[in-house]
């Protein structure tokens, strides 16, 4: 079962990824990238990891590609022409790809635990709210508290750089 | 496809999409597409942070990820708005058109 949902759910995540980076009308990459976001939400809840997953659908897919797909409204962007192709660059990237397709499963195989098998229902931890808002607001208060004042400066930012001269 | 799921499957798999986020953002010239595969990265880094943290039975990782997730919206607001801004000006998202700093 585990084996079954891994393979589906990756399947899933990596070719709604690639679309994301290989489609050139900007509508069909933001659907896209909400496909991968929910997959990924999906492989949270094969590791046990709930309250992320739900965190994950509902700030993630929800509020961050409702501002992708505002944006994309707004500017009414049409599809993508195709530029000057750098083969400079297709170059660099097919190579970095070509030595991560080698290394990658020996890099993850050095790290420890990496041999350790998944079992639903084994979970040492499990990442319900409770736990994770008892250590939001204890260890990691001061950091939480800080995450509010980068949200509210973002926020004045964004109203600053998008606001208009009337004056002017 | 024999074979248990392991925490090795998962850190390949979170290595393979940041490698595909990886070349959106040098290969593509819409900076709205730039900055969706820049959440792709970011995706990533969170998929490996809360398979090490299953593993390792610890849920810091997962705090990390609240973290991660938070900092992604801020960042997706305020380089939204930089897009805009720039848009008005020059009537274009491509990433090659703004050389207006190249002498």
């Amino acid at each position: 079962m585990e084996q079954l949902f891994f393979w589906m759910l990756a399947a899933g995540l990596l070719i709604s990824a690639i679309t994301v980076v290989a489609v050139r009308n900007p509508v069909t990459n933001a659907v896209c990238l909400v496909s991968t976001l929910v997959f990924e939400a999906a492989l949270f809840i094969t590791l046990e990891a709930t309250f992320m997953a739900a965190v994950q659908v509902i700030v993630y897919a929800g509020a961050v590609m409702v501002l992708f797909l505002f944006v994309i409204m707004l500017l009414d962007v049409r599809v993508e022409v195709l530029g000057k192709i750098s083969w400079l660059k297709i170059v660099g990237v097919g190579l970095v790809l070509l030595l991560a397709l080698v290394g990658l499963p020996k890099l993850s195989s050095v790290f420890p635990f990496a041999g350790e098998a998944l079992h639903w229902g084994h979970a040492k931890v499990p990442g319900t709210a409770q736990d994770l808002g008892h250590l939001l607001f204890s260890a990691y208060g001061p950091l939480f508290l800080t995450t509010g004042v980068l949200l509210l400066v973002a926020t004045v930012g964004v109203v600053v750089l998008c606001r208009r001269d009337t004056e002017a | 496809m024999g074979g248990e799921i392991t925490l090795g499957h998962y850190l390949v798999l979170s290595g393979a999409l940041f490698l595909i986020g990886l070349a959106g953002v040098v290969l593509r010239r819409s900076l709205l597409v730039v900055m969706m595969s820049l959440e792709l990265l970011l995706n990533a880094a969170n998929l490996a942070l809360v398979a090490v943290g299953r593993f390792q039975g610890i849920p810091d990782p997962q705090v990390a990820v609240f973290f991660v997730i938070t900092v992604a919206a801020a960042e997706a607001a305020l380089g939204l708005a930089i897009l805009v801004a720039i848009f008005r000006i020059k009537k274009t998202t491509a990433a090659d058109q703004m050389a207006s700093l190249r002498f």
